[in-house]
């Protein structure tokens, strides 16, 4: 025991030389500061592991883990509330360690104390120089949410198929699309598109505005790109209030307007149709699906 | 513990001259041994670009040309560049048609503007699988406006779409403007470098990299060539 906490020690000393060469670490969340000296040790006792002494997703637990532990190394963070390749805050990180990760072995860190949570998130960004080199970047602005509606659901199912989301997720949304079979993340690993029908939260969140946040920001380091620069808020809020209605077995809003509408889909609006694009095209599949 | 950064100091053999007296260095790229067979690519789960290529596209990672020759291999000076540090003005394009990366393997100077554009009928997501520059992936349904971005840093960064996973390219981000692709003999040419000592660096994205000394005196065309072992597989 006392070999072991010897060897710990020394790992200790080689993780803070590698941190102070970086500079001490600190996150900020609300009131609290975390401090990277204090979360070091809490990393050993918590994190290493999956994560590794190094921070690089290659503890003793890795192999036998599917998906793979966050490398820290590569600094890319599937939840984020920045765009596509930037880093997170200090709060989309805090956020994870408490949610944890409901798609992989990662748990919930929710009753750990509020000041262990925030060092631990000071300690994780020591481990890239990105962190000590780039100045925050701009987080996603999400305006108030539309009315759910049975115009905005039928919208978004347009969206969904105009966007080609069911190529990965699937018609239905079971993360059975045609290319799903075939999807890796960053590091060669398969990966599996979110399936919608077990209804279960998603990998950053519960809520509407997570699910929002997810398809505009992207999840990086997967399959799952950014469609900020694609489309518009108000589009957005109905591609979310469209999914909700795949999540079939889910108590929401979106799903008893759905059922009030009688199960269906309102039929795209005139003006949305492109003439000059034949038949080809079903235009009418978001509808088909509701019909089911 | 402290770690004191250290400067280190790096003398460039580099004698200041005019491009009156500039070099060229030109020469081919060649294999030996048998490359692996391209593979056909089936596109039938995306006919709008299945139909746009009438004979079926074929694995591009390794392309050869005649007499061995190797395309596709970025030549670049790697060391000892007249690196005046200008980022070209003009933005460099990498086009998504027929559900294929045009060009396969695009360089450009860091910083320098990237145009991606999507001319199919299929959204496609732009996918650069970056290590040392920031990874990114955005959707580019059809339609839509060309993505300009730029990168900050050297690197060989390879590329896919994940709605379409035959899609395979790579971005050649160069510290130099003193690069060229090697194309169907395996040809390629660098034209304007004043006399001086350099190092040229071959690369390709199946083969890895090769490296020559060289130097050049005064207005001269050095012939150099590469010659890369062909995997089998």
């Amino acid at each position: 025991m006392a070999r072991k906490a010897q060897r710990l020690s020394f790992v200790g000393v080689l993780i803070v030389a590698v941190a102070s060469s970086l500079g001490a670490q600190e996150a900020h969340v609300g009131n609290l500061t975390g401090h990277a000296d204090a979360g070091k040790k809490l990393y050993q006792r918590f994190c290493i592991g999956c994560h590794g002494e190094r921070g690089d997703g290659v503890g003793d637990n890795a192999p036998f883990l599917e998906p793979k532990p966050r490398d820290f190394t590569a600094a890319t963070f599937k939840c984020r509330s920045t765009l596509t390749g930037n880093l997170p805050t200090d709060e989309d990180l805090y956020k994870s360690v408490v949610r944890g990760f409901n798609t992989s072995a990662m748990p919930s860190w929710a009753p750990l104390t509020a000041q262990t949570k925030i060092d631990l998130v000071a300690y994780i960004k020591s481990f890239s120089p990105r962190w000590h080199d780039e100045k925050p970047a701009d987080v996603l602005k999400i305006p108030a949410e539309t009315p759910v509606t049975i115009e905005s659901i039928s919208h978004g199912g347009e969206l969904f198929q105009k966007l080609e989301c069911w190529k990965c997720h699937g018609q239905e949304g079971r993360g059975d699309g045609p290319s799903a079979s075939t999807l890796t993340d960053s590091k060669d690993q398969p990966i599996r598109p979110y399936n919608f029908t077990g209804g279960g939260r998603f990998k950053c969140g519960a809520e509407n505005e997570d699910l929002y946040r997810i398809f505009m920001t992207g999840v990086d380091g997967t399959p799952m790109p950014s469609f900020n620069d694609v489309i518009k808020p108000v589009d957005a809020w109905d591609l979310v209030h469209y999914l909700r209605t795949l999540q079939k077995t889910r108590k929401s809003r979106e799903n008893e307007v759905l059922k009030a509408a009688g199960g269906k889909l309102l039929p795209p609006k005139p003006e949305e149709k492109k003439p000059e694009e034949p038949a080809k095209e079903p235009e009418n599949k978001g509808a088909g699906n509701g019909r089911k | 513990m402290r770690t004191k950064s250290m400067l280190v100091g790096v003398s460039t053999l580099l004698m200041s001259s005019s491009l009156m007296f500039a070099g060229t260095v030109s020469g081919k790229v060649t294999f030996t041994g048998t490359p692996a067979k391209p593979k056909t690519i089936d596109m039938s789960k995306e006919p709008s670009c299945a139909k746009q290529h009438a004979t079926p596209l074929t694995t591009e990672s390794v392309v050869t040309g005649p007499n061995n020759g190797l395309e596709n291999v970025v030549v670049y000076v790697s060391s000892g560049a007249p690196d005046d540090g200008q980022v070209p003005a003009q933005a460099v394009t990498y086009e998504q048609k027929g559900c294929q990366y045009l060009p396969h393997v695009l360089p450009m100077h860091v910083n320098q503007e990237l145009k991606i554009t999507n001319e199919d009928q299929t959204s496609h997501n732009i996918h650069p699988l970056a290590k040392v520059n920031h990874e990114w992936n955005k959707s580019q349904p059809p339609g839509t406006p060309a993505i300009s971005e730029k990168y900050e840093k050297a690197e060989f960064i390879s590329v896919k779409c994940n709605v379409h996973p035959w899609m395979h390219g790579v971005f050649a981000v160069m510290n130099t403007n003193h690069y060229d692709l090697s194309k169907g003999g395996g040809a390629f040419k660098l034209p304007n470098l004043p006399p001086g000592k350099y190092t040229i660096t071959a690369w390709h994205e199946d083969y890895g990299t090769q490296t020559a000394d060289i130097t050049i005196t005064s207005n001269e065309t050095k012939d150099v060539n590469f010659t890369f072992k062909a995997k089998a597989y």
